[in-house]
């Protein structure tokens, strides 16, 4: 086998290695299908506070186990999603959820980016309009300069 | 003006530099508790020796105390052991135990063994009390105040340096401060 096919293949095979290995299996059964596509889905959207970059269905700690079981019970409890993100970060703070929620402390997380880009724009902007104005000044280029460059480029040849 | 914009991209990197710096300094281990500045919450367990009488949030009310999650499976917690026994022989303040997911049998026998530095041995064998907590891993230790209000928390193992340089200030500042209230 060609070398760089089997590289490929390993990287491949490496890949999908991790994907199947990485979910613990719980035993816990939801009411419904609804409330178990809920349930799951808010339980991805918050981070496992133990293992800091994992979610609390992707972790195996027993922090995550306890807390995902609790989503899943009040998902089949009936309570909103909101009830539930409160539940969470009462107790282990904003650092659970995956995505920060808009407040005084995270308005820049939310609009630096954008603060970034028209920042961005605005010195493309400024930058664009400086060289269409030095272009204009260039196309001033008269016979008393045409001269002077003929002069000093044929002082260049006598040397 | 112009100059200004010219410095921009040094400013820009300086300011980004010094967050970035301090962020090699951040301990992601040590998360802030959601708790500081709240009451214990609520609950009612069995007490570890005898799991007929209850205990409640109401009985760890009335003096500046430390709360310590702890369990027999946590190897941390059994190199925190001594320093707690230390400071129980101090009597600086009650330290109450709180045995998380833990077995009653195998914790009984650990204290038996190693000696028990706590004032109340509350069992909270399905981390009920320390969900409620925003208990992350052991060991755990709550500063909490003479009206029963968390005012600190500690993760990780007690030992000298922490001890002295953080918990012991905080510590001595509320027993003052209780003082100062006529409490005990």
């Amino acid at each position: 086998m060609k070398p760089w096919i089997m590289a490929l293949l390993l990287c491949v095979g490496t890949f999908l290695t991790g994907y199947a290995a990485a979910t613990p299996v719980d035993t816990y059964q939801f009411k419904n299908q609804t409330n178990q596509e809920r349930g799951l889905k808010l339980a991805r959207s918050m981070r496992c506070p133990q293992c800091q970059n994992q979610d609390l269905v992707d972790s195996n700690s027993p922090v995550a186990h306890d807390l995902r079981i609790q989503v899943y019970k009040m998902v089949d409890e009936g309570k909103s999603d909101e009830q539930i993100v409160q539940y969470m970060t009462q107790r282990y703070g904003d650092f659970v959820l995956y995505k920060p929620r808009m407040d005084s402390k995270t308005y820049i997380l939310w609009w630096g980016p954008l603060g970034l880009l028209i920042c961005g724009a605005i010195v493309i902007g400024l930058l664009v309009r400086k060289q269409r104005a030095n272009k204009d000044s260039n196309e001033a280029f008269t016979e008393n300069d045409e001269q002077a460059l003929k002069a000093i480029l044929q002082d260049e040849d006598n040397k | 003006m112009k100059k200004f914009f010219l410095f921009l991209p040094l400013v820009t990197f300086a300011v980004l530099g010094f967050f970035l710096y301090k962020g090699l300094f951040l301990n992601p281990q040590q998360l802030d508790s959601a708790l500081i500045g709240k009451p214990i919450p609520a609950f009612e367990l069995q007490k570890l020796e005898d799991e007929n009488i209850k205990l409640t949030n109401k009985d760890l009310i009335g003096k500046v105390s430390m709360i310590n999650v702890w369990g027999t499976w946590c190897p941390s917690c059994k190199f925190e052991h001594p320093y707690l026994m230390k400071l129980k022989a101090q009597n600086i303040l009650p330290i109450y135990g709180i045995n998380y997911r833990d077995e009653r049998k195998a914790a009984l026998h650990e204290l038996k063994v190693v000696g028990d530095p706590y004032a109340l041995n509350i069992f909270d064998p399905m981390g009920k009390l320390g969900v409620d907590l925003g208990v992350y891993g052991a060991p755990e230790t709550f500063i909490v105040d003479h009206n029963g209000i968390i005012q600190y928390r500690y993760a990780g193992p007690i030992a000298e340096p922490v001890w002295n340089n953080t918990l012991l200030p905080i510590i001595q500042k509320l027993q003052q401060q209780a003082k100062a209230r006529g409490a005990s």
